[in-house]
């Protein structure tokens, strides 16, 4: 038994990592344009299916085509913050929020329309491999995705905490006036910090299509999952949507187990609610 | 234009500028001019503009009418990034640090236009130098900082920017009397230091005392004005801003 629970804890732990760089880019957006993407998980299909074109028509590896997919949608973040959210921001919440609920209905209907409602994967060589630790399987593309997504979050971190347009876009978040008043461009470190949190997840996409399949609507299943893990992490705070998104890994590594894992959605759904009744404020929240 | 053989050169203008909050005109029609080098004092009661104009000088909120030159230039109509790059720089009300910023990250941001950037390591000892507390205090969040010290750190920021004209708005607000002093006595050493200065206070008293002109104003507009030694005189003065 203890065996199953530490398996377990192993698979959910490297899911974990993946919903945590899925979510890192919503609390970025959230934190620092006080805006909720409603489109979020529609960028990730989006990647999804990028990753798909790159490996089935060039034959690129999904991890190798990171180099592309993170340059060309920190640009595709960086445009739809330029075009549809920089117009709205004054605005009220409601139409910040059908704004970006439309948007995803696009990308969505879009997809539909040239890759039909088929379900696609890549089919790699380490696709089914596993390394054996003592008693324990750890699935190759779950090791790689999860690395890789811890990599690029500390990578985040530290360009948060060291560059000065990551102090920017830090100060936005802490003291809008005040960063304003220091000579900071908002509505340039708006786009940028909205291009990076696209790029996250179009990052979370690509390390994915290895593992799982994409359809046209596969992004309401992992815009829920990114909802949960940043109320969990406390909504402004990366550390808290890393943890937080470990800790949702483990609970569906655990659940998919225990409970079934064709009620996942259910699970999150319910986790969704106890949080927001018991522990509004998340993880490590402060207020 | 020289005047006995003294150069002096108007630094900041405002003509005639109106600003509004929707229908709402907080600021109307104020002029004034500020001169390379002086400590200009703007006082007024609460809810007199005082922000407001300070605001709308530094772009954040839009000049309705009128117009702002600084240094010969027309900067109303320029972001508030572009005014910072002029060289015109506000230490807010309030102070506004990055609460969750070490006191170093906030001076940091400080110099964040492209002027002051490259000149991080010598901008921090000046500010080191007005300031020698802060430098023990590098590493500790803004946020948990005493009232004073977060307003040296506001200061201090601002000068991190190598501002042409300082503005400080209420730097004395919410302070103890000991504090207050040398929050005046940092504003003379600012001047001193070849920065102009435009203070806006409701300490009258002590801001008229180290002003070389002073602008009272009043509703949105401007009701006097004139040497703060001279306006200490005014009965008009005396009777509604000092009590006496
Ligand atoms: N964001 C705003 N929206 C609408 N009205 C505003 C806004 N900010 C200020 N006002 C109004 O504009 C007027 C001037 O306000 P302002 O803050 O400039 O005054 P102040 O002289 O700085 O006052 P205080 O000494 O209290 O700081 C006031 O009547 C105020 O209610
Ligand atoms: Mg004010």
């Amino acid at each position: 038994m203890l065996d199953v629970i530490i398996q377990l804890a192993i698979n959910g732990l490297l899911l974990g990592g993946i919903y945590a760089l899925l979510s890192v880019g919503l609390t970025l957006i959230f934190g620092v344009l006080e805006i909720i993407n409603f489109a979020h998980g529609e960028f990730l299909m989006i990647s999804m299916y990028l990753t798909f074109l790159l490996f089935s028509v060039f034959g690129i590896d999904p991890y190798l085509s990171l180099v592309i997919v993170i340059p060309v949608f920190f640009l595709f973040g960086f445009a739809v913050e330029k075009i549809l959210i920089k117009p709205l921001l004054n605005d009220p919440p409601l139409n910040q929020i059908f704004a970006t609920i439309g948007l995803g209905l696009i990308f969505s209907n879009l997809a539909l329309l040239f890759f039909k409602a088929d379900f696609r994967t890549v089919k790699t060589f380490y696709s089914n491999s596993n390394i054996i630790f003592g008693n324990y399987f750890v699935s190759v593309p779950r090791l790689i995705a999860f690395a890789i997504a811890i990599a690029l979050i500390a990578a985040l971190l530290i360009y948060l905490k060291k560059t000065f347009t990551g102090k920017a876009i830090r100060a936005l978040a802490q003291q809008r006036k005040a960063a304003m008043l220091m000579g900071i461009d908002v509505h340039r470190t708006y786009a940028i910090a909205f291009g990076i949190g696209i790029a996250a997840v179009g990052a979370a996409g690509a390390v994915l299509m290895p593992l799982f399949f994409v359809f046209p609507t596969v992004g309401s299943l992992f815009s829920l999952i990114a909802f949960v893990v940043v109320i969990l992490g406390g909504y402004n705070s990366l550390l808290g949507s890393l943890v937080a998104g470990l800790t949702i890994g483990l609970i569906e590594g655990f659940s998919g187990f225990f409970i079934s894992p064709h009620l996942k959605e259910v699970v999150y759904f319910v986790l969704f609610i106890f949080i927001l009744i018991f522990k509004p404020t998340g993880l490590l929240g402060k207020r | 234009m020289p005047i006995l053989g003294v150069h002096i050169m108007q630094l900041l203008g405002l003509n005639n500028v109106t600003t509004k909050y929707g229908d709402l005109t907080a600021i109307r029609d104020v002029s004034l001019s500020i001169e390379e080098g002086h400590i200009i004092s703007i006082v007024g009661s609460n809810g007199a503009g005082k922000t407001t104009l300070l605001n709308t000088i530094s772009g954040v909120l839009p000049c309705a009418e009128g117009t702002i030159s600084f240094a010969d230039k027309r900067i109303n109509r320029l972001p508030p990034h572009k005014i910072v790059e002029e060289g015109i720089i506000q230490v807010p009300e309030g102070r506004l640090l990055f609460p969750d910023m070490t006191v170093l990250e906030n001076l940091e941001l400080g110099a964040f236009n492209s002027r002051s950037r490259k000149s991080i390591p010598s901008l921090l000892d000046m500010v080191y130098s007005y300031f020698p507390k802060l430098k023990d205090r590098e590493a500790q969040l803004a946020g948990t900082l005493s009232g004073g010290e977060q307003q040296m750190v506001a200061i201090g920021r601002g000068l991190m920017a190598k501002p042409k004209l300082l503005m400080l708005d209420e730097p004395s607000l919410g302070l103890s009397p000991l504090v207050v002093k040398s929050v005046f006595e940092t504003i003379q050493k600012i001047k001193s230091d070849g920065i102009t200065v435009l203070l806006v206070e409701q300490n009258v008293f002590q801001s008229m005392m180290i002003s070389d002109d002073v602008y009272v104003l009043e509703n949105g507009s401007i009701i006097l004005n004139g040497q703060g030694k001279e306006l200490l005189k005014d009965p008009r003065v005396r009777e509604a801003y000092l009590g006496i």
